[in-house]
């Protein structure tokens, strides 16, 4: 318990008086999972809404395999990538193995799944009658989806937060891509990571409140759009 | 259509924040100016590589950047293979000389050594305390069988470490695999050498560590040297290059600068003397002048690296 408790004094005063090395993981970290998230929403959405309002040959199948994709254990992500961007793999040419940019690829592939996916049931929950509704008014097809996009907004919104949680908590994908070097590619959970095997239980604490921090701006942040 | 209009608003707004977040990302470091090294753990865990990494970069300037992944020997004989890094930093003679013979790396120069440390609880449940490590082992395997409280956690990870581990198991006259079948004493961590050192303690269990890093980890452990002395204990820690020929992307210059810079007489001054300040004894020694203590050659300690022309 006291641990715990020395864990939130540590993360107060690394956060009032901005250690530096903590501000760069810290910053390091949004910058890789908003751009992951940013690139996975301007992808899943409207490949969600392609696959909700288009009828295809196994559209039901794609869409299992989408949910069951939910689940892609995000060491296998890292693993994939890794595999893809080495000098030796096809991507290796990019000199993108232990950067940044490896490891958006890889937050972006991790979220995309449940992104698609949870598009796919924002739309699907709209009442049959709003849809019957727009489409007698005569609505163009572009009218139809966006339309359609407002009327799901909350929940689509919610799949950004939740495509955002999953990212910026993830661990697997970012040390085996990043590789966990400092200054470059540490962010706040394979910091996290590394400092609970060193021993120092209190700055993982601390790294573990600034994360949960970050959430709630977030979701704050998400919460003033939504109310508009 | 008015409704269409807020959500773009908050699109827009939103795209902006994250670009300008992510700026500083696309800012990379030239490639050129980056030493990318593979380590084991141990140079890493003791805080030796942030003492010589920003140092190199002094000494070279230019903007040059020393980064480094701890992974232990296994797993950075792996990248080095696939042209993943610049440059190995490992102790594993074995394994090297294979990975040198296969023609995955070049220049080989060792640069430190110290000892591998059995270490355990201080009550010593096992009775091994000053035998040889071969002995030691085998007693703990014995008892391990029939007390329970008698455990032994490896590294388990293709590590140096662990590799040093198999071959003492052999020396005591075991198959590696009957080990790990053994029974519940004999735990596979698969974790870095400072992890282990934790697991082991709060086990209670014996396990095999480098003595930089249990120096480095010992004041927050309860766990001691049970047995530091023998042939089978020695460790050396050398530097490999990549072969270009494998991975025309490798930055030799600053690999063949970096090996210099190790063999440099200030260098292996630094190494000798890193950690007494803090830890009471050298978590290392340099191996330039004590090639007859570690049986290897001259050449290999301190012939200078050129870049070919």
């Amino acid at each position: 318990m006291n641990e715990i408790i020395s864990g939130c004094i540590t993360a107060i005063h690394l956060i009032l008086t901005r250690d530096p090395s903590v501000m760069e993981i810290t910053m390091l970290t949004l910058q890789v999972t908003l751009t992951a998230v940013l690139i996975a929403t301007c992808i899943s959405i409207p490949l969600g809404s392609c696959i909700t309002f288009r009828e295809f040959f196994g559209k039901k199948y794609v869409i299992g395999v989408i949910q069951t994709l939910y689940a892609f254990p995000t060491v296998i992500i890292g693993l994939f990538c890794f595999l893809l961007l080495s000098k030796s793999g096809p991507l290796g040419f990019l000199g993108w193995l232990f950067t940044p940019h490896g490891m958006i690829l890889g937050q972006t592939l991790l979220v995309m799944p449940i992104m698609t996916g949870l598009t796919i049931s924002a739309l699907q929950a709209i009442p049959k009658s709003i849809t019957d509704t727009i489409a007698v008014l005569g609505a163009t097809s572009r009218q139809f989806l966006f339309t359609h996009l407002r009327e799901a907004r909350f929940a689509i919104m919610a799949t950004v937060i939740v495509g955002f949680s999953r990212a910026i908590s993830e661990v697997g994908a970012a040390i085996m891509i990043g590789g966990n070097i400092r200054g470059h590619t540490r962010i706040l959970t394979t910091s996290i990571s590394l400092n609970t095997s060193m021993g120092d239980i209190d700055m993982s604490l601390a790294l573990g409140f600034i994360l949960l921090g970050i959430a709630l701006l977030v979701n704050i942040a998400m919460g003033l759009v939504q109310q508009r | 259509m008015s409704m269409k209009r807020e959500p773009t608003y908050v699109g827009i707004a939103l795209l902006i924040l994250t670009i300008f977040l992510t700026t500083p990302v696309m800012g990379e470091t030239f490639e050129d100016k980056v030493l990318m090294i593979a380590t084991t753990t141990s140079l890493d865990d003791t805080g030796l590589l942030d003492v010589l990494g920003p140092a190199f970069e002094a000494e070279v300037g230019d903007n040059v950047v020393v980064q480094w992944l701890s992974k232990g020997t296994g797993v950075s004989l792996e990248y080095g293979k696939r042209g993943d890094v610049d440059l190995m930093m490992v102790h594993d003679r074995a394994a090297e000389d294979a990975f040198l013979a296969d023609g995955y790396g070049t220049d080989r120069r060792v640069f430190a050594y110290n000892y591998f440390v059995l270490v355990g609880p201080e009550s010593d449940p096992a009775g091994v305390a000053g035998m040889a490590p071969a002995d030691a082992f085998d007693t703990i395997m014995e008892m391990g069988m029939e007390d329970s409280s008698v455990q032994f956690v490896s590294r388990g990870d293709n590590s140096g470490t662990h590799s040093r581990e198999k071959a003492i198991w052999k020396s005591a006259g075991y198959e590696y695999a009957d080990i790990q079948s053994a029974g519940d004493w004999y735990i596979e961590g698969g974790q870095g050498m400072g992890s282990t050192l934790g697991m082991a303690d709060e086990m209670g269990a014996y396990t095999l560590s480098d003595m930089g890093t249990f120096l480095a980890y010992r004041g927050d452990l309860d766990l001691v040297s049970i047995v530091e002395e023998g042939d089978d204990l020695l460790n050396i820690y050398s530097a490999i290059l990549v072969n270009p020929e494998n991975e025309p992307s490798v930055n030799t210059p600053l690999g063949i600068a970096w090996i210099n810079f190790l063999m440099s007489d200030e260098v292996q001054e630094i190494i000798s003397t890193y950690g007494v300040e803090e830890y009471g004894k050298a978590l290392f020694n340099g191996a330039k002048g004590n090639e007859d203590v570690i049986a290897v050659s001259v050449d290999e300690t301190s012939l200078p690296l050129e870049i070919a022309a």
